[in-house]
Parts: structure tokens; sequence; C-alpha cells
């Protein structure tokens, strides 16, 4: 379901399958220990496995980027599958948080965001 | 085509069950004519309301029923998803988008279901449970249909 690698200030969250309610709580505990532990500013989401998604866990990415901006971080999305750019553009997390084709490009991306 | 059919599913309260519930419903709905997009807009309405009637019906309690009913009448199919928890005190409350009670959840659930959805219906009562009865139409089988 989640795969996870630190570098520098950015996690990377690699995350795949079905995201349903069945590993919200998971997901939401992944994550936090992970940004915890690796003291991270910053969330890049490969969402490439995500072969389903819902709000139960469109919640979880919710609480995570309300974190991480309070904390003057970033959450940027990386290879969002068609059927779950949808449901992000429905969620309204595409309005306030950026997309990039490659973890590289978030990479870079991550490190030098200005507001607009 | 005149064509009927029936699904009547009913399970316990426990999260693992939403996946089951939105994969029969679209395996159900695969006889009528929609495209994979519609069916993931299936699979995702069924997704929400379950999960409502599992975090919000039953408040997390694993052992208590939802009953999920799908019908087939022509091109249009009609799902309920109905749990007897505690029932919604204001409907058009939990209708508006952001609405929520629980911590780290969209309020989006209801919303999801009406943009998923040709229509989307709520009835509740405090104490009584809720319902949530939702439509879709496919296109005709002899519909010349690009997808």
């Amino acid at each position: 379901m989640i795969g996870l690698e630190s570098r520098g200030q950015t996690l990377i969250a690699r995350l795949a399958g079905e995201l349903d309610l069945q590993v919200a709580d998971e997901l939401r505990g992944r994550l936090d220990e992970a940004l915890e532990a690796h003291g991270a500013v910053h969330l890049v989401l490969n969402l490439e496995g995500v072969s389903f998604i819902d709000s139960a866990c469109l919640g979880v990415i919710l609480g995570r980027y309300k974190r991480i901006a309070s904390n003057q971080g970033t959450l940027v999305f990386v290879a969002i599958p068609p059927r779950v750019r949808r449901v992000l553009e429905l969620s309204g997390l595409m309005r306030i948080c950026r997309e990039f084709p490659t973890e590289e490009a978030a990479l870079t991306g991550t490190g030098q965001e200005v507001d607009e | 085509m005149d064509y009927q059919n029936f699904l009547r599913l009913e399970f316990y309260s426990l999260p693992v069950n939403v996946a089951l519930a939105r994969v029969a419903v679209a395996a159900f709905a695969a006889q009528l004519n929609y495209t994979v997009s519609e069916l993931d807009d299936i699979k995702g309405a069924v997704s929400e309301a379950v999960s409502n009637a599992i975090i919000h019906g039953y408040e997390g309690a694993p052992d208590q029923l939802v009953k999920v009913v799908a019908v087939i009448r022509e091109n249009e199919l009609e799902i309920v998803v109905e749990d007897s928890g505690k029932g919604i005190g204001n409907v058009e409350e939990v209708l508006r988008p952001g609405f929520s009670t629980a911590k780290d959840r969209l309020g989006l659930g209801f919303s999801f279901i009406g943009s998923f959805m040709d229509t989307a219906d709520v009835q509740s009562a405090p104490g009584r449970g809720t319902r949530v009865i939702m439509t879709k139409k496919a296109a005709h089988r002899n519909d010349a249909d690009p997808h």
C-alpha cells in the first residue's frame, strides 16, 4: 500500500492499490510516523500505483496537507492516474496541491516553492 | 430492451466490506452498457455510501448490518445503501460539501455521490438509520457509442 523514501527534507510516499476506509487508518499512521521520524518538511505523493481512492483516504491526504502547510512545507502529487485525477479534482485537492510528472521534478519543485 | 435484474447484499459494518460492496455492485452494473469510467463512478458512489454507513451510521461498530440493493430496470441502475444506525438529524447539513463531523474526513462523501450518479437522495431520521438512494442511466445497447 505504501513505500517510503526520505530525501533530505522531503518524504516520498509511493502509494498503491485500492485506497479506501480499510486502509485509511494505516495510511495516516504510516505517513505521520515517517514524517515525524525523518523530520520531513515536504511530502511527495506518488500515486502511480493507485487503482482506486475514495474520500476516506482523500481525507487522510487533506489532513497531511494541513499538517505540512502549517510547517511551511508543500505536498505535491506525482504520476496521477486518470481515474484518481477525477476524484482529486472533485475533492479540491488539485486546487491546493501542485502536480509533477516525475519524482525528480517534484523534488526540484518542492525545493523551489514560492507562494503565488 | 426490457431487462430487469435484482441484487441484494447484506454484510457486517467492517471496513474490509467496502471493497466487496463496490466490486459486487460494479460487476452487477456491468450487465448494462456502461463505460469503464461510468463503472468507476458507480464503484466510487457505493464506496462513499457504505463508508458513511459504517463510520457515521454505526460509528465504527463492526457487527451491525449494512444492506445494499441494486436493481436494473431497462437501462437504469438504482442502488440503495441502508443502515439501521443513529441516523441524521439534519439531512441538508450533511449534503453540504465540506460538512463533516469526523476528524480528517473531507465531508465530501455525499457530494461525490452526487457527481458520480445521475440522481442521489438521502432519507434519514435520528435513531432510525439512513438510506441513500442513487440512480444512473447507461447508454442503450443499440446506441452508436464510441466508448
